[in-house]
């Protein structure tokens, strides 16, 4: 390895994947704050337009997490058990948000900051697991055991996004069902809301793609560091 | 195995079991029906529970000096009176989906928190636009 080359810690494509990410992000807020007001809530409607991809993107990282998961077991390689972390971490950072806007959506159209129904319980559940995901990664030494633990982590893990995306089909919540709805194929939404939601939801993603890179590489860096430091 | 964390991720572990196996099945029957409370009304008499329904279209009284709320949750089947302590929230109006938290009294309930179960469907309004003012009066005028 050639240390005289100071290592970039964003490469080309991650760049340009970010700045795109922010024009992207910046049309969709204008979009969102052009949008017209719900007839029922009015201008609290707009939380939508970064709850949703905000889950979207929770849900999207914790899936990343388990193929990369299943990718290491496979090939024992511990670069793909660190982008499978840099992913669980990004989804558990997406999920905090989702339910914080939640929170703040919630009291004014709801009346109250949380409930025990099932979209939230299952959500609590959700984010307590990959919470509990970081603090087994922490408890173990020994990388390649910690490597497959937490690859057994995260596999397990995605059991509970479908039992989260269904909770509102499946049991009586007070969370309203989705918008766009996937089971039944119908959208119940202005079309003006929809692109707006649909082009800040593009941009969430490609934050998610850039910093899955950028955690990546960062983590690929602090593990070279520790190799040079142990030698 | 590093000591602290593992504690932590025991102590999260527990949690998830309560949680899960506490906390979900309790809400899994978030809220009861008023025709299911009429199936078995000794059930569910005197305990704190959660009426789920639809206000019924004209019932709403409101006195805002008393604080004084009172309306009528339905399923279309059963109608149950329900008195109430408090400002309505704003989406409050006939046929608007509630969750009540609170006990019955007898034949009525008495609400001690008035949720809103507002739908999935997100529409301008319509001709033009109201401001949210407008949606406010609007609402209000439906009281």
């Amino acid at each position: 390895m050639n240390h005289a080359v100071k290592p970039a810690l964003l490469d080309r494509a991650s760049t340009y994947l970010l700045a795109l990410a922010v024009v992207v992000f910046a049309v969709g807020q204008y979009l969102a704050f052009k949008a017209p007001p719900d007839a029922q809530q009015g201008y609290l409607v707009r939380i939508l337009y970064v709850h949703v991809g905000a889950a979207w993107v929770a849900y999207l990282a914790f899936f990343v997490a388990m193929l990369f998961a299943v990718l290491y077991l496979w090939k024992q390689h511990p670069a793909y058990d660190r982008l499978s972390s840099a992913s669980a971490e990004i989804g558990l950072v997406f999920m905090l948000l989702t339910l914080f806007g939640g929170m703040m959506w919630a009291r004014p159209t709801w009346g109250i900051f949380w409930t025990w129904e099932p979209r939230l319980t299952t959500s609590a559940i959700l984010t307590a697991f990959y919470v509990g995901y970081f603090l087994l990664r922490h408890a173990i030494e020994d990388p390649e055991f910690r490597a497959k633990a937490a690859a057994a982590a995260a596999i397990l893990g995605v059991v509970n996004i479908p039992i989260n995306y269904m909770s509102v089909y499946w049991w009586r919540s007070i969370h309203q069902t989705a918008t766009v709805d996937l089971i039944n194929r119908k959208t119940h939404m202005d079309p003006e809301m929809l692109v707006a939601m649909l082009v800040n939801l593009l941009a969430i993603n490609l934050f998610f793609v850039a910093f899955v890179r950028l955690k990546g590489r960062l983590a690929a860096l602090e593990a070279a560091r520790e190799e040079r430091y142990e030698q | 195995m590093k000591l602290k964390y593992l504690v932590g991720f025991l102590i999260v572990m527990g949690a998830i079991a309560y949680l899960a196996f506490g906390g979900l099945g309790n809400s899994l029957v978030y809220y009861v029906l008023p025709s299911e409370y009429a199936e078995n009304p000794a059930r569910y008499e005197g305990k704190r529970i959660r009426l789920g329904g639809l206000v019924k279209e004209g019932t709403v009284r409101y006195d805002p000096k008393s604080l004084d709320l009172r309306f009528v949750v339905t399923d279309g089947v059963v109608d149950i009176p329900v008195e109430h302590k408090g400002t309505p929230p704003e989406l409050f109006k006939d046929n608007q989906g509630v969750v009540v938290e609170g006990r019955f009294d007898g034949e009525v309930f008495r609400g001690e928190n008035l949720l809103i179960k507002h739908s999935e469907t997100y529409q301008a309004p319509p001709e033009g636009g109201y401001t949210p003012e407008e949606v406010r009066k609007l609402i209000e005028e439906a009281k």
